[in-house]
This record gives C-alpha cells, sequence and structure tokens, in this order.
C-alpha cells in the first residue's frame, strides 16, 4: 500500500523533475554562489578572502560612482519605456482595431526585427548614426548641418534609440493581447451612451488595456536597464550602464565579490520593480 | 373570418398627432451580397413597446443597430421626432442600447457605469449623483452601487445596463434580446418589470426578441421579421388571432395549418370539406389548437365535426395539448382545458368561422387529394 503510493508519487514527479533539477542547478545554485560573493572580498594580490564581510555593500553605498551609474541606467531604462510605448502603443492600437485583412503582415512585421541577431541591429545604428554615417552625411547633403553631428554616436542617446529599437515589440505583444481582449460590445456601448471617440478610448480602452502597457513596460524596463551591449557598442563614457559596471568588475577588475554585490543590488531592484509591477497588474485585471 | 392583417396599432397613451418619433424608411442593409433587410418601412410612435421579433437571421438586430448607429444603412432614411439621424454618429444619436450582454464596463463600479453617460457629456457632479441614485433606485440597485460589475449578479447586471441607459433620458431604448441570458424564471419576473418600467418612464422601446412568448407577454405591437422583411405587424392578440401568412402563424404560437382546394365555395382540405365563401383554388388555413372542441359540441351550421385519434397528450397544467390523427396523413394538434378525453377515438369540431385564411406564401401547385 505504501510502496504503491510512493510509486505513484514518483510516477508523477518524474516528468517534472528535469526542469526542476535545470532550474536548481543554473538558475538557484549560481544565485546562491552570488550572493556567497558578494559578502567575500579580495586582498591586494586578488585572492578570493572567503571571511564574511559588508565591505562590498560599504564601498558600494559611500563611492557616489556607484549610484550615478545606477541612477543613469534607471533612467535610461526609462526613457527606452516611455519611447517604445509612445511608437508601440498606436501600433499596437492600430494593429488590434483598424488593421483589417493587414493585421497578419503588419503583425509579422513586428515580430521579425527579433529573429535578427542583437548585435546586428545595434552594429546598423552605429552606421546610421555614425560621424560619416547615413545620417550625417544626409544632413550634410542637405545642408541642414556644417559639420558631422558628434551627439549621436556613443552617446546615452545613441543607447535609448538602439533599445527603444530593439524592444518595442516587447511592447508592442502584450498591448495587442490586451487590446484584443476587450469586448467590441464595450466600445460601442460607450459610443452609445455618448462618448466621442477620445473619450471612449481615455475612459474604456485606455483602463482595460493597462495590464497590458504594465507587462510590456515591465519587460522593456528591466531588459533595458540590465542591458550590456549597446551602451558597450554606442555609448561613450557618460553612458555607462550598470552591466558593464558589473562585468567589469567581474572581468578586466577581477574584483568577483564586489561585482557580485553590484549584481545583489541589482537584483534587488528589478525584483522589487516587478513586485510592483505585478500587484499593479493585478489590481488592473480583477478591476 | 378575416383575411386581412390589422392596421398599425396606436402608441400607448399619446395621439397620433404629427410625426412618428422614430420613423424608418425604406430602409436596406447588404452585407457584401448579402441582403439583409430589404426596404423596411416603420414608424415607432412615443410611449410605444415595439418588439422586432424574428428567428436568427431575420434582420431585428442589424435593424436595431441601425437605430443605434453601429451600422450605415446601405439605403433608406431614419427619423426621429422629423429629423434625419442615419447620417449622425451613434455618440449623437438620443437613442440607447441594453446590449444582451449587458456590455457593463469591468474597470467601473456600478455607480460609475450608470453614470456613464452623463459623465462624458460633462454634466455637474451633484447633477450625476442625484440622476444616478434616482436611476439605480427605479432598478432597485442602489445598495449595489460600489460594487463591480463582476460581483453582481446576471439579473442585476441586467438591471444596471437599464439604468445605465435610462439615466440619459433617451428619446427611445433599444433593447437587444436583453432577457436571453436569464434563466426562465428570472425572465418571466424581468418581463412584468420591463413593462412596469416602461408604462411607468412612458419611454418608447424597441424590443429585439426571437421568443414568441415574450414578445406577446409584453408587446404594444408586434414587428415579425422575416428573411429581412416585415411578414406582419400589429397588436399582439391581433397578430395571434389573425396571422396573415403561413410563417406568422407557425411562428407565433402553435397552429395547425390546413391546405387545401376550393371548388365552387367548397373547401376540401385533407378529410374536411366545408363552405368557404372565397375564390376558388389553392388555400392554406390556420386553426389554433385551442379552437378546438371536444365533449358536448352545439350542433350548428358553421361547426364542422370530425373523429380522431389521440395519439400522444402532453399534460400543461392548466390545460393539455393532445395529437389528434385525422387520417393516415393529417395530424392535428388540440388544446382541451380539464379533463382530458379517456377513449382514444371521438368526435372534436371546429368552427369555420375560427379558420384564418392565410396568405399563399409559397405556390403550392398540387392539390390535397379529396376525401
Amino acid at each position: 500500500m505504501r510502496a504503491s503510493t510512493f510509486r505513484a508519487r514518483l510516477m508523477t514527479m518524474l516528468p517534472v523533475a528535469p526542469p526542476f533539477l535545470w532550474i536548481a542547478l543554473f538558475l538557484f545554485a549560481p544565485y546562491c554562489l552570488l550572493f556567497c560573493y558578494s559578502f567575500w572580498s579580495v586582498n591586494e594580490f586578488q585572492i578570493i578572502q572567503r571571511h564574511i564581510t559588508l565591505a562590498n555593500y560599504l564601498h558600494l553605498l559611500t563611492t557616489p560612482l556607484y549610484l550615478t551609474v545606477i541612477l543613469r541606467s534607471l533612467r535610461i531604462a526609462f526613457s527606452v519605456v516611455v519611447l517604445s510605448l509612445l511608437l508601440g502603443y498606436p501600433l499596437a492600437y492600430f494593429l488590434a482595431f483598424h488593421a483589417g485583412r493587414h493585421r497578419h503582415l503588419l503583425y509579422q512585421a513586428v515580430i521579425v526585427p527579433l529573429w535578427v541577431s542583437y548585435l546586428v541591429r545595434a552594429y546598423a545604428w552605429k552606421v546610421i548614426f555614425g560621424n560619416e554615417g547615413v545620417l550625417n552625411t544626409l544632413l550634410l547633403w542637405l545642408h541642414a548641418t556644417q559639420h558631422p553631428l558628434g551627439f549621436l554616436l556613443y552617446s546615452p542617446f545613441a543607447v535609448i534609440v538602439t533599445l527603444t529599437h530593439i524592444y518595442v515589440p516587447f511592447v508592442v505583444l502584450p498591448v495587442v493581447a490586451s487590446l484584443e481582449k476587450i469586448p467590441r460590445e464595450l466600445l460601442e456601448s460607450s459610443s452609445d451612451l455618448g462618448a466621442r471617440p477620445w473619450q471612449t478610448f481615455l475612459r474604456v480602452v485606455l483602463p482595460l488595456s493597462l495590464p497590458g502597457v504594465i507587462s510590456g513596460a515591465t519587460f522593456a524596463f528591466l531588459l533595458s536597464f540590465g542591458d550590456f551591449l549597446a551602451p558597450l557598442l554606442l555609448g561613450g563614457p557618460s553612458s555607462v550602464m550598470i552591466a558593464n559596471v558589473v562585468a567589469n568588475l567581474f572581468g578586466a577588475d577581477y574584483n568577483w565579490p564586489l561585482g557580485a554585490a553590484v549584481a545583489v543590488v541589482i537584483l534587488l531592484i528589478v525584483v522589487a520593480i516587478l513586485s510592483v509591477t505585478q500587484r499593479l497588474e493585478r489590481r488592473w485585471r480583477t478591476a | 373570418m378575416s383575411t386581412q392583417p390589422a392596421a398599425v396599432a396606436p402608441g400607448a397613451d399619446s395621439g397620433n398627432t404629427g410625426p412618428a418619433l422614430l420613423r424608418i424608411e425604406n430602409v436596406s442593409k447588404s452585407f457584401g451580397a448579402n441582403k439583409v433587410l430589404e426596404s423596411i418601412s416603420l414608424d415607432i410612435e412615443r410611449g410605444e413597446f415595439l418588439t422586432l421579433l424574428g428567428e436568427s437571421g431575420s434582420g431585428k438586430t442589424t435593424l436595431l443597430r441601425l437605430i443605434a448607429g453601429f451600422e450605415e444603412a446601405t439605403e433608406g432614411r431614419i427619423l426621429l421626432e422629423g429629423e434625419r439621424i442615419d447620417n449622425q454618429p451613434a455618440y449623437r444619436r438620443p437613442v440607447h442600447t441594453v446590449f444582451q450582454s449587458y456590455a457593463l464596463f469591468p474597470h467601473m463600479s456600478v455607480f460609475d457605469n450608470a453614470a456613464y453617460g452623463l459623465s462624458v457629456r460633462g454634466h455637474g457632479r451633484d447633477e450625476i449623483k442625484t440622476k444616478v441614485e434616482m436611476a439605480l433606485g427605479k432598478v432597485r440597485m442602489e445598495t449595489f452601487a460600489s460594487r463591480y460589475p463582476r460581483e453582481i449578479s446576471g439579473g442585476q447586471k441586467q438591471r444596471v445596463a437599464l439604468a445605465r441607459a435610462l439615466v440619459n433620458s433617451p428619446k427611445v431604448l433599444l433593447l437587444d434580446e436583453p432577457l436571453s441570458a436569464l434563466d426562465a424564471n428570472l425572465r418571466v419576473e424581468m418581463q412584468h418589470e420591463l413593462k412596469q418600467l416602461q408604462r411607468e418612464l412612458g419611454i418608447a422601446f424597441i424590443f429585439v426578441t426571437h421568443d414568441q412568448s415574450e414578445a406577446l407577454a409584453i408587446s404594444d405591437r408586434i414587428v415579425l421579421l422575416h428573411r429581412g422583411r416585415i411578414e406582419q405587424s400589429g397588436a399582439p392578440r391581433e397578430i395571434y388571432a389573425r396571422p396573415r401568412t403561413v410563417y406568422a402563424a407557425n411562428f407565433l404560437g402553435k397552429s395547425n395549418l390546413i391546405r387545401g382546394f376550393v371548388t365552387d365555395g367548397v373547401a376540401n382540405c385533407s378529410i374536411f370539406s366545408f363552405p368557404l365563401p372565397v375564390e376558388d383554388g389553392p388555400i392554406a388555413l390556420s386553426l389554433r389548437p385551442e379552437v378546438m372542441m371536444s365533449g358536448v359540441i352545439p350542433s350548428e351550421p358553421g361547426v364542422v365535426r370530425f373523429e380522431a385519434e389521440v395519439v400522444d397528450e402532453q399534460f400543461h397544467g392548466a390545460a393539455s395539448l393532445l395529437r389528434l390523427r385525422c387520417s393516415p396523413d393529417c395530424e392535428l394538434m388540440a388544446r382541451v382545458d380539464g379533463e382530458a378525453p379517456r377513449e382514444r377515438v371521438r368526435t372534436f369540431a371546429f368552427r369555420i368561422a375560427d379558420c384564418v385564411l392565410l396568405e399563399q406564401d409559397e405556390p403550392r401547385p398540387q392539390r390535397t387529394e379529396r376525401p
């Protein structure tokens, strides 16, 4: 009897064992390791000292540079979210309500860039924004400017544009999904009760699409916040982001404990943002 | 015996002076090659409870959507108090709709739902509060004002949807099968409430339903739609007692359809043969089950007697519905009050005057064989 229930339990556990194992090995264990490292330190010979110390966190708090970089990363991520929403929401709206028979084509057009390598797209912006790039050449040819515009490349501007380009689909898709879920009678009902189209949008469509907006914005924000390549390829010293700092600490600086501490701080920020947006989303969903 | 459809019934209280409240003029609607409505003309009077009755695909909902402004007519005009509204967007038309699915805004409380129409038109807060509370009171939902749609039952949603439309004092209220999602008992209760509310407010209601008993129960006038055309319109009693066509006779209530042929003023229909003062030719007659007589049958002229076997009996409480077999190819239904007859074969009868001569909707060249 007992053996058979044990067997039954084993049989139900067996198929889920590999994914659990995967998560334990490649997610949970590294995080634990990261957490441990963040309380260790390195000596002057770059040997890791395994005594528990808060020195890394104190160093982070007392060195303004780290705070500056974190704030800059948040600011860039926020700009990307705003830009992505400004571009993505109207596109999603059109896709959901007015695209008609071109819907599928347009939908594909939104998704296709996701298939193209991140690197290729980042380099494309380099080609566009460079001193002898597409944009500057055009501006010079039009005599709109005498000298190539230098702020285009190696600036937060370039990073924001590139990240927006890359993460717009992550905003469009959830917004389309939430717009398509709105019953069409609600729009008719709103119009029937005397609401002009813009009133229907502000009072019915926008509030009901907020869950999609929140999840899309969360995607774009977190992915941008932790981005490493765009600032590396297109950003100058003025647009170093927190992921670059982590990469340096683990690489050139060879200070794994400090790098781990920065990573833990990033993780805490991400978890905090996620918990807030999830709560928001749940509230809107039930309301 | 009457063959003509009744004249259009006037509105409930107001006289027929001046133009109709709502006038539908030769309205047609096509979706692509599919003609859904074909030159519909209809006047709706002030304070009238009008029902658009028809099966699915008859065009009744499309007609309602044309009046509301969700669809554009392919041809024709719609006038409200003499002014064209068919060229205006839905949000400018002083008509409001109660949707089959209620279409309450899920992110707004009952109060905010009801306040929506006033709020988008920029009415003041105090005015909105008074009016919304009054409207919610009318449908007995005032204690639910702070609830959300997901927290109330189907019947309550129905009431909120009603209040939400009525709070704007529409000239005409459109109701698109509003009761079809409710269970049977609640439905009858809501029919009474709707009717009472409509009388109290004096607002013209256009009610769409596929349920003929619902239509008969609550309407001042029924417009029966069939394949995008008006089959017949009239007061419930008239349309029931004097169906104009075979379709109308079958759709409204139960009806025995008897086809036959008239020669020299004598109708020969299946086993029956009786004098009928109409032109020679094929005929179709409707006989309601309740006009069938059994038991004591008066012996007077104009009564047709026949023998029939009772094949089946359905007990409905106050009355029973019998299936009679008069001949191998002729079955009729009879409604009998009280106790049903015990003998299997017995005598039934009907008055010739109770037969309703129907228009031949589809030509039937073949003769029924004579008895």
